[in-house]
C-alpha cells in the first residue's frame, strides 16, 4: 500500500464556496498543507527575497538564508555576478555553509570535503580517484550532474530575489509596474545596513503575511500614535494591489492642512491626556521625493519592503514550522547618509521591530489567532471590509482587499 | 608582596556599591516598578539593547535606543497606555560583576544578565541572557547610568520585546 503522502492528505482540502472573504483555520494549523505550501509555494512560481547586494560587497562574500524553510545560500562570484543554489550537499546532504555569513574562496562540504565553486558547481571530490588504485568514485559518475540545486536569481534596486521555478515571469512582471515603482521610489540609491532584528512568532507564517495586507487593523491594534496625539487627520493614502491579487502596496500621505483643519489638529491634541516627553523620535525628513509618510508593500509570499518615515527596512519571512515563523528584518539607511541622518534613522527605529512602539503587537497577535483556531479547523474568518473582491482602494486604507489578494495568490499557488 | 589594605576595602566598597545598585534595577523591574526605571538613569543618559550579532558586527541598529530620560519616560508611558501584549513578569539574574575602572568621577563595569519571563499563562522560560556594558556616576549621592547598553546574545527576539532588560 503506497504512503499518503502530505499531497495526497491535503488533496482532500476545499475552499469553502469559492468566497475570498472567508479563510478556514485549517490553513493555519494543518501540517499537510504546511508541507504542500514549501513545494508549491516557496519552491513553486514565486519570487523570494534571498539578499541585499550591500550585504555581498566583494567576490566569495556569502550569506546563508532561507527561502520558505530550505536552506538557500547566496554569493557573488568572482565576476561579480550573484548565484544562489540550495545549501545542502549534494553527497550526504548537509549543510555546505553552517556560518551566516562570511567570505570564501570555493564551498567546501566539511563532511566529506566535496567542493564546489561560487556558482554552486561541483568542483572536487575527495579522493575520488581512491587510493592507492582501490576505492574512488563510481566510473559512471559525473560531476556536472551534483551540483548544488541552482535557484533562478534576478536584483532590483539591490534586492536579491531567487525562484526555484522556471515558470516564474520576470520580477517587475511578476510585482506589476505600479506596485515595482515604489521599490524605485523607496531605494533610490545605494543601500547601507544598519543591522538586523530578529522575531520569533508564535504563529504560522501566513498570519505574518496577511497582518501586513491589513491595513484595516494599523489604527486599531496600534494605538501608540493617538494615545500621544500624534495622529493627523489630514493623512490621505491608499492601497494599490497588482493586476494578480497577489501584493500589493498600503501607504500614507501628508496632504496640505487648509486652516479649519489645523484648528482640528489643535484641538485634538490639546484633548490628547498622553503627550511624548521627546518627540525626537517621531521626527521626519521628507528624502524620498513625495510627500508619503508611510509605505508598506508586500511582495508574495514572503517580503515586506518598509518606509515608515525615515525607517526603512525590508522583512522577510521565515516559517519554521506550521505554528511558528521568523521575521528577518534588515534594517536599512542610505551610503550617502551623514551622521545626523543615520541618527534619525536609529532613534526612529524605535517604532518599529521586535520592540517598536507601533509594530510590536505583530509578535503577538498572530499567536492568538493560532491558540484559537487550533481547535476549530474548519470553522473560518471573516473579511467583508471593501467588499469581496480583490480592489485597490483609492483615499482609504479601510479595506481588507489585499488580504483577500493574498488568498487569491495562495489558492492559485496551492491548486485549490 | 603585600597587600594595600586600604586599597583593597575601596575596590570591595566600590564594588558592593556597584553591585547593589544592579540588584536595585533589576528590583524595579521585576517588581514592575517602572515608572522609577528611567529615574536610575541620569538625566541625559542612553540606554540601548542590540543583539551580538549588530554588536560583533559594528552594526549601529539597536531594538531600544533611548537618549535621555524622556525616551525612557516615553517608553513607559507607551507600554502602560498604547501597546498591547500579554502581561508577564521578568526576573532579572545578573552575575559577572566587574568594576573595570573608575576614573574622573566615572565608574566603568559590566556584567552578565539572564531574563526569565513568565507568561500569564505560567511558563516561565529563558527570554534573554547577555552582557551589561555601562558607565555609571554618583549624582546626589546616588549612583546613576550614564550609559547602559546591555547585548543580547541572541539575534532572536521571542515574540516582542517591551518591559526593558
Amino acid at each position: 500500500m503506497a504512503m499518503a503522502t502530505a499531497s495526497t492528505r491535503a488533496a482532500g482540502f476545499t475552499w469553502p464556496n469559492n468566497d475570498l472573504s472567508r479563510a478556514p483555520y485549517r490553513v493555519y494549523t494543518d501540517p499537510d498543507l504546511y508541507a504542500l505550501e514549501r513545494e508549491r509555494i516557496f519552491q513553486g512560481p514565486t519570487w523570494n527575497f534571498l539578499a541585499l547586494e550591500c550585504e555581498l560587497p566583494n567576490p566569495g562574500d556569502y550569506k546563508a538564508t532561507y527561502v520558505g524553510d530550505a536552506p538557500v545560500i547566496v554569493a557573488r562570484a568572482r565576476d561579480g555576478s550573484i548565484s544562489a543554489m540550495v545549501n545542502r550537499c549534494a553527497h550526504k546532504g548537509a549543510l555546505v555553509c553552517y556560518k551566516r555569513r562570511g567570505n570564501v574562496r570555493e564551498f567546501i562540504c566539511v563532511y566529506h570535503n566535496w567542493t564546489y565553486d561560487l556558482a554552486g558547481n561541483l568542483t572536487g571530490v575527495a579522493f575520488k580517484r581512491g587510493v592507492a588504485g582501490k576505492g574512488g568514485l563510481a566510473a559512471d559518475f559525473q560531476p556536472e550532474r551534483h551540483g548544488l540545486e541552482k535557484l533562478r536569481v534576478e536584483t532590483c534596486r539591490g534586492l536579491i530575489f531567487g525562484t526555484f521555478s522556471d515558470d516564474t515571469p520576470p520580477f517587475v512582471a511578476y510585482i506589476g509596474a505600479e506596485l515595482a515603482a515604489n521599490i524605485d521610489r523607496v531605494f533610490p540609491k545605494p543601500l547601507k545596513v544598519l543591522g538586523y532584528h530578529s522575531q520569533i512568532l508564535p504563529n504560522n507564517w501566513k498570519l505574518y503575511a496577511e497582518n501586513n495586507k491589513d491595513s484595516y487593523h494599523a489604527s486599531l491594534l496600534h494605538v501608540f500614535h493617538n494615545t500621544f496625539g500624534v495622529v493627523r487627520p489630514n493623512m490621505g493614502g491608499g492601497v494599490k494591489i497588482s493586476n494578480s491579487g497577489w501584493h500589493h502596496l498600503s501607504y500614507t500621505q501628508r496632504v496640505s492642512l487648509g486652516d479649519d483643519e489645523v484648528a482640528r489638529e489643535k484641538v485634538r491634541s490639546l484633548q490628547e491626556q498622553y503627550r511624548l516627553k521627546d518627540p525626537r523620535m517621531m521626527e521626519h525628513r521628507l528624502e524620498l521625493g513625495d510627500n508619503i509618510t508611510n509605505a508598506i508593500q508586500t511582495v508574495f509570499p514572503s517580503l515586506v519592503v518598509q518606509q515608515i518615515l525615515n525607517a526603512l527596512a525590508v522583512r522577510q519571512i521565515q516559517p519554521k514550522g506550521v505554528d511558528r515563523t521568523e521575521l528577518v528584518w534588515t534594517v536599512l539607511g542610505f551610503e550617502d547618509d551623514d551622521e545626523a541622518m543615520k541618527e534619525l534613522r536609529l532613534k526612529v527605529n524605535n517604532l518599529v521591530g521586535p520592540a517598536g512602539l507601533i509594530s510590536m503587537e505583530d509578535g503577538c497577535v498572530g499567536g492568538w489567532v493560532q491558540r484559537a483556531a487550533k481547535a476549530n479547523p474548519d470553522a473560518t474568518t471573516v473579511m467583508p471590509m471593501g467588499g469581496r473582491n480583490v480592489e485597490a482602494s483609492e483615499g482609504s486604507r479601510i479595506t481588507e482587499a489585499a488580504v483577500r489578494g493574498f488568498w487569491k495568490g495562495w489558492r492559485e499557488c496551492m491548486g485549490f | 608582596m603585600t597587600i594595600d589594605s586600604a586599597a583593597l576595602d575601596h575596590d570591595l566598597a566600590l564594588r558592593l556599591r556597584v553591585e547593589d545598585f544592579y540588584a536595585e534595577y533589576s528590583h524595579t523591574i521585576d517588581d514592575d516598578r517602572l515608572e522609577d526605571w528611567p529615574g536610575l538613569f541620569t538625566e541625559n543618559g542612553t540606554y540601548r539593547v542590540t543583539t551580538r550579532e549588530n554588536f560583533d558586527s559594528g552594526l549601529p541598529l539597536a531594538l531600544i535606543y533611548c537618549d535621555g530620560r524622556g525616551m525612557m519616560e516615553d517608553r513607559i508611558s507607551a507600554l502602560r497606555t498604547a501597546n498591547i501584549y500579554e502581561p508577564h513578569v521578568y526576573c532579572h539574574l545578573t552575575s559577572a560583576l566587574r568594576v573595570l575602572g573608575a576614573s574622573g568621577g566615572e565608574i566603568r563595569a559590566r556584567a552578565n544578565f539572564t531574563v526569565l519571563r513568565t507568561m500569564p499563562e505560567g511558563d516561565t522560560t529563558i527570554f534573554a541572557c547577555g552582557r551589561y556594558f555601562d558607565r555609571l556616576i554618583e549624582e546626589d549621592g546616588r549612583l546613576k547610568l550614564r550609559e547602559r547598553l546591555a547585548v543580547l546574545d541572541s539575534r532572536q527576539v521571542d515574540t516582542l520585546l517591551v518591559v526593558p532588560i
